[in-house]
């Protein structure tokens, strides 16, 4: 059993900027625990631009905002493993991991969360029909073109809005693919504003809204899809359904962080978020580990995984020092117009960032932290979308001796 | 024995659970044995479809062929799977009344199998079923213990590849297009990949055995597909259950009704439905089907969410009965009363994967009695699978991996499967080289993300094995490719004029 101050598992956006601001913080013994064979993790993949524009203030590529912290673990000759899957975590905060020198074991005073998420499945959304070869995940997909160089398929229908199925249209689009449709369940699109203008109506691709996928056709290859629209309360429309011939159907239908390992080490999960419940500080219910990044909550851009992942770190300094100890905190309740809240708790007064997802899209509405009826802070939003996450920051004046917390939208 | 030009003694039709079973069983004698199989694997039709579960017996009809051999393989099940390093466990079930008329119904079922001499049945109080499943719903139940689970596609894999080693020769992607008589009273078998000549031919083809039957006599099978649907839960949902959890089945029903098994692997299903469709490969889902197998499961089981579901799929049964009349007919085990040594096994429903040894047996009975067959000196029933490295122990991993670094690169995250199993499933006896058939030996891309993580993975591994381009990647059988080539047309061009170049090297000058 050997022993390290610090462990993060996953070398992705959250694990590499956490290991930064380790170092940075003076933290020394650490290691870095990544599956895949680089560092930077599905950063790799997204070859497209628009990272890092609030953190670098620069439009980067997927791949190089990874290689502005990968110099940094390189220069600050942070260790790493590659190649190497965790395959246990006990609320001991002991790691078992797995790579061809061997099943080693290691015990750590702090462990980082950061593994990232996965992509929802066809399976999980009970799509019907048969069960032919052309059904990607979008990030699938997008890695076996950008990374493997292989082409998926050549006329695409892609279901579900989200950030990485746009990216995708307008990606293959670029092959040489005829991506005939996007098709949205719900009747907003899930993905960021930006994207559709982009990788959508740049490209003259339609986006179909209320629209879904209802069977799928093809023994070997798929070779069609039957989509039909929704009416408001989610029912098929009669006579809306039309068969649409296709070699592929990209799915981008929602991303869930991967909690298994919080799971087995008893760590408490927020069934809404998917991520472990944390304090202010990304603490779970286990003291010791912490959780930022996708783990924790889905992100919309990487520079708030990073900033969330440097954020965190000010936390397990203080708890390396001693200074974190557990205290009985207040429950952040949620009230009407929100979806979920990180942090689900607050131990201490300190300063604070709130995030949200609303559940509808609206126009100027007010986001209201109150004590009881006391109100202690208002936001005004002028547009809210569920696609997109909301950020508060709270002081540590506005907390000052707060018995209870409620946040709503009205 | 070896076979003479493509001459045979026994022809098998059909390499599903039972004809494998049968080309086992064969090759415990001096014969010469071929199986064709139209799927690239063995299994692909019903055999890997079904809930795999080891019927105890008490569902069927004392007398009967049914009753009899599902009650025989269920004595003889754990020896069978031990032989052949096949999971088996018997976890038991219980058949739970919802209402007080159904307590009737299970002591009907009582009686009956204690007829079919089916051990250990008793009828439990609602605290004796809370006792055994306490988050299942009933207020009492038929509690069987002898019922089992096993894997039904690595039961199909592993007779199939305990035959091969004892001589069965295995011929995957061939379709039996007509069967001949000839004067000397052998048949000639068409396929796709050409002729086949033996003196016995065994009709195993499962949905297809009515159309088999047909190429030679004109008897009168027929056989409808009767779908059934099902939804995989996720592995976190295990411990809801910890045994079978069936209804009280209807009379007359074409099916055993939605029940939740767990599987060997530790995940549950839900279903099968119940429907007879008009087209034998119809492996759909549908939507209605599938709302309504949740809401039944939910009957029993308050607990369970939309949330657990990976996966749905379908499979068939090969029914006789049409749907004008449901229920179920015997099986049919017997040399056709026209055709001389030509053997048709019809109407192989459930419990057809429990009884597949008894049946096989049964077949080899036929022709022991006409030709009395002498003992096969070099048969070896056992073999080995692929080692699982996650249900090893800690020490026994280490030394894996020191001995093999592939078992220490983990390809498929949710179930923990590793390269060098990988590997060993791309290499298998049989040759089936799609990724299913790595699914199915291994387990890889049957977790909950559902491929997303290995597949890439399991793509290279596969290129990188038989130097295949692309488009050879199989996902399942012909034109179930994965991906349409290179990325850029630069290399698709080079690719192809590599290939230009091959062929052109090969040309005579």
């Amino acid at each position: 059993m050997q022993e390290k101050e610090v462990i993060i598992i996953g070398g992705g956006a959250a694990g590499l900027a956490a290991a930064v601001a380790c170092k940075q913080k003076g933290i020394e013994d650490l290691l870095i625990i990544e599956r895949g064979d680089y560092l930077g993790g599905i950063l790799q993949q997204c070859i497209h631009d628009g990272f890092g524009l609030e953190k670098f203030h620069t439009s980067l590529a997927g791949p190089e905002y990874a290689q502005r912290y990968i110099d940094q673990v390189k220069e600050k000759e942070i260790p790493f493993l590659l190649n190497s899957m965790v395959v246990n975590l006990t609320p001991q905060k002991e790691v078992a991991v797995i790579n061809s020198q061997g099943l080693h074991h290691y015990r750590a005073k702090v462990i980082i969360l950061a593994m990232g998420c996965r992509e929802r499945t066809r399976g999980a959304i009970s799509i019907p029909g048969t069960r032919p070869s052309g059904i990607y995940a979008a990030g699938v997909a997008q890695e076996l073109i950008n990374l493997k160089d292989y082409m998926v398929g050549e006329k695409i229908v892609v279901l579900g809005s989200g950030d990485i199925g746009l990216i995708m249209a307008r990606r293959l689009t670029l092959e040489g693919a005829e991506v005939i449709m996007v098709a949205e369940k719900l009747p907003y699109s899930s993905g960021l504003p930006r994207n559709i203008n982009q990788c959508l109506y740049d490209f003259d691709i339609p986006l179909l809204l209320s629209h879904t996928v209802v069977d799928i056709e093809g023994n070997g290859r798929l070779s069609g899809v039957t989509i039909a629209q929704l009416g408001k309360r989610g029912g098929i429309i009669p006579g809306s359904k039309r068969k649409i011939p296709c070699d592929t159907l990209l799915l981008s239908v929602g991303l869930i962080p991967e909690n298994e390992l919080s799971r087995e080490a008893g760590i408490v999960i927020d069934n809404i978020t998917g991520g472990p419940q944390v304090d202010e500080r990304g603490q779970t219910s286990v003291p010791g580990v912490f959780a930022c990044g996708n783990v924790l909550q889905v992100h919309d851009i990487v520079d708030n995984v990073s900033l969330e992942a440097e954020y965190i770190v000010e936390g397990v300094a203080e708890y390396l020092e001693g200074k974190l100890t557990k205290e009985q905190g207040i429950k952040v309740e949620l009230g009407e117009g929100l979806r979920y809240v990180v942090p689900q708790n607050l131990c201490r007064i300190k300063d604070t960032i709130f995030s949200f997802r609303v559940n509808q899209l609206g126009e100027k509405k007010i986001l209201i932290f109150e004590e009881g009826k006391k109100v202690i802070k208002k936001k005004f939003l002028r547009r809210i979308n569920p696609a997109e996450m909301v950020r508060v920051k709270l002081f540590s004046s506005e907390l000052e001796d707060i018995k209870r917390l409620k946040v709503r939208l009205v | 024995m070896k076979a003479v030009n493509n001459h045979y003694d026994v022809v098998v039709i059909g390499g599903g659970v039972v004809g494998c079973a049968i080309a086992r069983e064969l090759s415990r004698y001096k014969l010469s044995i071929a199986l064709l199989e139209k799927e690239a694997d063995v299994g692909w039709g019903i055999s890997c479809r079904n809930s795999g579960v080891v019927h105890a017996g008490f569902n069927y009809k004392p007398g009967t062929l049914r009753a009899q051999l599902c009650v025989k393989g269920n004595k003889s099940f754990a020896k069978l799977c031990q032989e052949l390093d096949v999971p088996y466990k018997k976890i038991g079930k219980v058949v739970v009344a919802q209402k007080k008329g159904e307590i009737r119904e299970l002591k009907k079922l009582k009686a009956q199998g204690e007829k079919n001499k089916v051990e250990g049945l008793q009828i439990i109080n609602s605290t004796e079923l809370k006792r055994l499943e306490p988050n299942v719903k009933g207020i009492a139940a038929l509690y069987s213990p002898e019922t089992a689970i096993t894997s039904p596609y690595l039961l199909t894999i592993a007779l199939a590849e305990n035959a091969l080693r004892n001589g069965v020769c295995f011929f995957l992607n061939t379709e039996v297009k007509s069967i001949a008589k000839l004067r000397n009273s052998d048949f000639r078998i068409n396929t796709n990949q050409g002729e086949f000549i033996s003196s016995y031919v065994i009709n195993s083809a499962g949905l297809y055995s009515d159309r088999v039957a047909h190429m030679v006599s004109k008897d009168k099978y027929r056989i409808y597909p009767c779908r059934g649907e099902y939804y995989v839960l996720d592995k976190n949902a295990s411990w809801i259950i910890n045994r079978l959890i069936y209804p009280v089945p209807k009379a007359g029903a074409s099916g055993l009704g939605i029940h939740l098994t767990p599987t060997i692997d530790g995940n549950i299903l839900i279903g099968p439905s119940n429907e007879y469709i008009k087209i034998k490969n119809n492996f759909s889902t549908t939507s209605p089907v599938m709302k309504m197998l949740s809401a039944e499961a939910r009957k029993f089981l308050p607990l369970i969410s939309p949330g657990y579901i990976i996966r749905s799929y379908s499979g068939l049964r090969a029914k006789q009965a049409p749907s004008s009349e449901g229920g179920f007919w015997d099986f049919v085990i017997e040399e056709s009363d026209t055709v001389k040594n030509f053997i048709n096994l019809i109407g192989i429903e459930s419990p057809g994967l429990t009884a597949a040894q008894p049946i096989a047996k049964r077949v080899v009975e036929i022709i022991n009695k006409k030709e009395r067959l002498s003992p096969n000196p070099n048969f070896n029933p056992s073999r080995k699978g692929i080692l699982r490295f996650e249900e090893q122990d800690e020490e026994t991993k280490k030394a894996l991996i020191k001995q093999d670094p592939d078992y220490g690169e983990i390809v498929c995250r949710c179930e923990k499967v590793t390269k060098k199993e990988i590997l060993e499933a791309t290499n298998n006896p049989l040759g089936a080289r799609s990724l299913i058939s790595i699914k199915y030996r291994t387990r890889a891309m049957m977790g909950r993300c559902q491929g997303g993580y290995c597949l890439p993975r399991i793509i290279e591994i596969l290129r990188e094995y038989f130097n295949l381009n692309p488009q050879e990647i199989l996902l399942k059988g012909d034109n179930s490719y994965l991906l349409t080539g290179y990325r850029s047309n630069k290399e698709n061009e080079l690719c192809k004029k590599k290939k230009l170049l091959s062929l052109a090297e090969e040309l005579p000058v």
